[in-house]
């Protein structure tokens, strides 16, 4: 049996990502209210409202954010259920 | 309307005559629109015989049902093509769906409406779909102002979008509430 040893992380700046090749983007509009971006991240990804609200918040400041990651196929379903509620999303093959 | 509240695992709100028939029209226009987009791409021999339906692979033309329809890729347009073919006919589905529970739970003479918490995900959706649809045509911008000015000939239109924000945001408020 092995001790535990310090692992090395990659630093991360959004909540919910880790080191996967594939992100699902919201990109800011002017017609999606923050309340409902709030809503629809904790709705679809079992957030926080503390986690989503940052994300909603990033989405309105900075213009868009990451709101998930993973392999291509987790994140094509993530953004057709971000469709489906509105949310103006894309996905990105995160090199 | 005066907005939504919680009752138990409900939310209810009442709503007038005129304010339940502009909405149950404004959620037809948009089962029109996507009705519109699926005629465009009559079924082929293939998908008659599978079963497995595929949608277009380019984007609407229409910038409101490009809005509804986004790309799933913003640079890549093979990618975006392939997986909008694959996922465009079940979000036209989705879509169309919570527009029929708007038109089915929305009483079309008003009087109150008692919602479910699925349902009332539902209306949020389709809420939000004809407010994408009406900020669309409105060119409406994050410091959109509550009234324009008299000769501007969106004013009328605009008033509703704002009553249609209203709408969405006391909905949101009944439902995420305790």
């Amino acid at each position: 049996m092995t001790s535990p040893v310090e692992l090395e992380r990659p630093e991360v700046d959004q909540v919910g990502v880790e080191d996967s090749p594939w992100v699902a983007i919201v990109w800011n509009d002017p017609v999606n209210l923050m309340s409902y971006v709030t809503y629809v991240l904790q709705k679809l990804f079992g957030y926080s409202r503390e986690v989503a609200t940052k994300l909603m918040l990033d989405v309105h400041h900075k213009g868009r954010a990451v709101v998930s990651s993973g392999g291509r196929d987790k994140i094509e379903v993530d953004v057709a259920r971000l469709h489906a509620a509105g949310l103006w999303a894309t996905m990105q093959h995160d090199k | 309307m005066r907005g939504w509240r919680r009752s138990g695992d409900q939310v209810v709100a009442s709503i007038e005559r005129n304010e339940a028939q502009l909405l149950r029209g404004l959620v037809g226009q948009i089962r029109q629109i996507l009705a519109a987009r699926v005629a465009e791409s009559p079924v082929d021999e293939l998908s008659a015989i599978t079963g497995i339906r595929a949608g277009p692979t380019t984007p609407p033309q229409d910038r409101v049902l490009a809005r509804l329809l986004p790309e799933f890729h913003r640079d890549d347009a093979t990618l975006a093509g392939g997986l909008r073919a694959l996922h465009e006919p079940e979000l036209i589905d989705a879509k169309d769906g919570v527009a029929a529970v708007v038109l089915r739970t929305c009483p079309a003479d008003g009087g109150k409406v008692r919602l479910t918490m699925d349902e009332a995900q539902a209306w949020l959706s389709a809420l939000n779909d004809v407010r994408l649809a009406l900020g669309t045509v409105l060119e409406v911008t994050e410091d959109l102002p509550d009234e324009l000015p008299p000769t501007d000939p969106r004013g009328p239109y605009l008033g509703v979008y704002h009553w249609l924000t209203y709408v969405q945001e006391s909905l949101v408020h009944a439902v995420s509430g305790p």
